[in-house]
């Protein structure tokens, strides 16, 4: 067997994770032992996550902040019981589980990490930084273009909610989460958007002979 | 103003314009994401299976960094259960 495979036992897996529904869904004794059982596994899962961002982030070091995964393992079991017919078995019950836990906290790290910050939704100018010199002439020229065909378009092109939200988030590393709780909307809703005018700017691009990928396909005749 | 953290204009031009081609929305990502990580950790071809969600890590950060977490969460708890 090829060891560097890691081997997930599927028929156990189903097994175990008909069990895991049967005993959610029982009423009594059983029930609560699961939810426990649940619980559990979810603050460990919680814990690696704010583990590993408190690591990564400068703001967040000097806090166990142990207090963001209790708070997500709450908040993973209720969104987990709340969309068990959801569950398929595409994957094990624990795996699917787990990622309400990780999505929880560590929406709620960056959110911390970014508290009592200002959100920077402008870009004061367009950035033109130096290039790093490891190209040809050519290739320096045309990526110039297109980021100046860029900084046009995003000024005449986007709307001024597309503008806010790609500068927000592509040039100001704002993390979506915050940025979608400053503006009151869903992770999704904001993602949407940045596409969209993603989708707006390769057009642009295109259209002005500097076309990304998809200019090596179609070359006009 | 210099943008924080790029240092190269090819990074800036791929955040700018987003990974082409069709790619999932952050909700669809979220559904699928635990099938995602065990066919990814069985070794079998989770882009063929999941097709737009590769695309939609690479443009999106967030969901990309709790992809990154899933997966070694799922690796270390298989690791430690061998
Ligand atoms: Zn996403």
């Amino acid at each position: 067997m090829d060891s560097s495979k890691i081997v997930l036992n599927p028929a156990g897996a189903e097994q175990e994770s008909r069990v895991w529904i049967e005993r959610l869904t029982a009423i009594g004794s059983e029930r609560d032992a699961a939810l426990a059982e649940l619980h559990a596994l979810l603050l460990r899962a919680a814990r690696f996550e704010v583990g590993r961002r408190r690591a990564a982030s400068s703001q967040l070091r000097g806090g166990d902040h142990d207090d963001l995964a209790q708070q997500s393992a709450d908040d993973a079991l209720l969104a987990v019981l709340g969309k068990l017919g959801d569950f398929r078995g595409e994957s094990r019950f624990t795996t699917w589980a787990y990622k309400f836990a990780l999505y929880e906290a560590a929406a709620k790290v960056r959110k911390r990490s970014w508290q009592g910050r200002e959100v920077p939704l402008t870009a004061e100018a367009w950035p033109l930084m130096a290039d790093d010199h490891q190209r040809t002439a050519q290739q320096s020229v045309e990526i110039t273009e297109r980021l100046a065909a860029l900084g046009e378009a995003i000024e005449r092109e986007l709307t001024p909610h597309q503008r806010e939200v790609l500068v927000a988030l592509a040039l100001n590393d704002v993390p979506i989460d915050v940025l979608a709780e400053r503006l009151n909307t869903t992770r999704g809703a904001l993602y949407k958007t940045l596409h969209d005018g993603r989708q707006k700017l390769r057009s642009v691009l295109a259209a002005r002979g500097l076309g990304l990928d998809e200019h090596k396909e179609q070359t006009p005749a | 103003m210099i943008a924080p953290g790029h240092s190269n204009r090819d990074d800036l031009l791929a955040r700018l314009t987003g990974p082409p081609g069709p790619e999932l929305s952050c909700e669809e990502c979220f559904a699928q994401l635990d099938h995602y990580v065990e066919l990814e950790l069985a070794g079998t071809d989770a882009d063929t299976t999941i097709p737009g969600m590769r695309a939609h890590l690479e443009g999106c950060s967030a969901c990309g960094e709790d992809h990154e977490s899933l997966r070694a969460l799922i690796a270390t708890e298989a690791r430690a259960d061998t």
